[in-house]
């Protein structure tokens, strides 16, 4: 599985600088900024054959060591012609935590960019339906960022309890 | 006296005021697990779901942050409860990935047994679930002796029969023994007629047919677009498996075929995990019959496992080793980097996303729960189905709630 053919696409359309490269095992990754993201993927879906969205999903960066940028986005795309998986990643910075939703394109990124807004707090312009989908409506937090303590901070505890009679 | 022809009832185009929501869930018999769809009906007819989840949600994935690359395989079984062992391969091949390990020759052939015996655990309990919403119960009965037995087979090689979490960085907790081959072998004996009885009951089962066959109808392209893998997707025609595409542990020696589908519909679904069976079956044989001999675990000098009991008594090397790996901040020392992995999970594309600090922890643990996205699909299936095709759907997805919410 060679990503050659892809790079090339990319430098062709996005220009040689437009976007760094990272290679680690069998992950190869692009990394653009949230601006181009889109245009990328929309590349990568039309031209280069990558018809199946695998994952999207985020990681919040704020103890990672020598981290730069808060919160990265991942998305991992799969060519189901040639089995070559590709990975595609940009980073997002408070207080501007907006990106352009990759369901125009592929109908899977519902759920998954539902549960990265339910987790992260990270906006999607033109999800159809943005809301939390694991958590409770009315938490107000989004527990897997870093600042998030693993415990909670008592919500648990203060749920509204409605009774049997209420109910 | 001749009777007047009389003017017909004019039916009027009506208002939506009619239809009405029926709440399904999330403690409901046929959602055999904790799910909750809001249905909105015209008479019988489906207009519209909307999946409401997260009953069961823990924080799986923080918890990942905080436990380290073994003590989180406990969590991990507990994500797809069906087919534990798979979640827990699943999880250590990643992490392996991450550290370049390579497993011994043993380790990766009882790991593919485990593999494909959790595969047939699944499509048991899926095929025995959905035939006892759909009226057969007796299939769910012969499925589920299967399934014990299975159970059991977990338990003589682990000493835990619902969540084995069997597997450690760099090996297995314990090696197998012949009690367990014993087992493997009368059971690889003695499930071909059982399978026969199932496909008795219900292949040609007039009730089970027509409740299942053109219902929840998933076209290819939909099931590429909407990021479908697994038995889901290659009864709608994705010619695609893990297993044979990015060949991982031992699969490579196997002999076995990917089955696929055409149709897409619940009966295909159902088909193509009752073929699949019989090929798992293939390799469970193959696997037990040609099980190498050797070290189940890596060399110790390589740092992630354990020294044997023995030698940490009685050299220092080992006992240091052992301290290092036991005590906390220390033990695996990972690449700071990220990555991918996945395997073939029996219900799809089962993929952890890791990253690293370096530390002896992940950084990041994010799964990739095939039944996540498998549920995602739900309302695509089942407008303008009647109420009661939700249960066929439903149990033709095999959504595993605690997998589901993580």
């Amino acid at each position: 599985m060679s990503h050659e053919n892809t790079l090339r696409v990319l430098q062709e359309r996005f220009g040689a600088g437009g976007f760094t490269t990272s290679e680690f095992r069998d992950n190869f990754r692009v990394i653009v900024t949230p601006s181009q993201l889109y245009a990328v993927l929309e590349c990568l879906k039309q031209a280069c054959g990558f018809i199946m969205l695998i994952d999207i999903t985020a990681a919040d960066y704020l103890h990672y060591p020598d981290a730069r940028d808060r919160f990265g986005l991942i998305y991992s795309l799969l060519n189901i012609g040639t089995g070559e998986r590709f990975y595609v990643k940009t980073y997002v910075n408070e207080p501007d935590l907006t990106l352009p939703s990759a369901f125009p394109l592929w109908h899977g990124a519902d759920w998954m960019e539902r549960e990265v807004f339910d987790m992260y707090g990270i906006l999607f312009d033109g999800h159809p339906n943005l809301r939390r989908i694991l958590m409770p409506e009315e938490f107000t937090a989004y527990p897997l960022r870093k600042d998030y303590p693993l415990r909670g901070r008592g919500e648990r505890h203060n749920f509204p309890v409605i009774t049997r009679a209420e109910g | 006296m001749p009777v007047e022809a009389i003017e017909p009832i004019a039916v009027e185009e009506p208002e939506k005021e009619y239809l009405w929501t029926l709440n399904f869930g999330p403690q409901h018999p046929a959602t055999h697990t904790t799910l909750r769809l809001i249905l909105t009906l015209d008479g019988e007819t489906i207009v519209n779901a909307v999946p409401d989840i997260g009953y069961l949600h823990s924080g799986f994935e923080k918890l990942g942050e905080d436990l380290n690359y073994n003590q989180y395989v406990t969590i991990v079984d507990r994500m797809n409860y069906i087919s534990p062992v798979a979640n827990e391969i699943a999880w250590h091949h990643v992490v392996e990935k991450l550290l370049g390990i390579e497993l011994t020759p043993r380790c990766k052939y009882i790991r593919t047994l485990f593999a494909e015996l959790m595969r047939l655990h699944d499509h048991l309990l899926c095929i025995g679930a959905a035939a006892l919403d759909l009226g057969g119960f007796t299939a769910f009965l012969y499925a589920f002796y299967q399934r014990e037995l299975i159970y059991d087979m977990c338990e003589t090689a682990s000493g835990q029969r619902f969540h084995p979490s069997y597997t450690r960085v760099g090996g297995l907790m314990y090696d197998v023994d012949d009690a367990f081959v014993q087992k493997v072998r009368s059971f690889v004996n003695g499930f071909p007629k059982a399978y026969h009885d199932i496909v008795r009951l219900l292949n040609r089962n007039r009730i089970f047919i027509e409740r299942t066959r053109n219902v929840g109808v998933l076209s290819k392209e939909d099931a590429i677009n909407l990021s479908c893998t697994g038995p889901i997707a290659r009864a709608s025609g994705v010619v695609r498996d893990l297993r044979k595409d990015e060949p991982y542990l031992a699969y490579k020696d196997f002999d076995f075929k990917i089955v696929c589908g055409t149709a897409g519909d619940c009966y295909a679904r159902y088909l193509v995990r009752m073929e699949e069976m019989l090929e798992s079956l293939q390799i469970v044989d193959q696997a037990i019959e040609n099980l190498p001999g050797g070290p189940v675990n890596v060399d110790s000098q390589s740092k992630v496992v354990l020294p044997e009991q023995l030698s940490t008594y009685r050299s220092i090397e080992s006992m240091i080793q052992h301290f290092e790996l036991v005590m906390p901040n220390r033990g695996f020392e990972a690449p700071r980097d990220e990555l991918y992995g996945a395997i073939e999970s029996p219900n799809g594309e089962l993929g952890f996303y890791i990253v690293s600090d370096g530390s002896e922890r992940a950084y990041r643990a994010r799964t990739r729960p095939p039944s996540f996205i498998h549920f995602a699909i739900f309302p695509h299936l089942i407008k303008g189905h009647q109420l009661s095709d939700v249960v066929a759907v439903l149990g033709s997805l095999n959504i595993i709630a605690a997998e589901l919410d993580r």
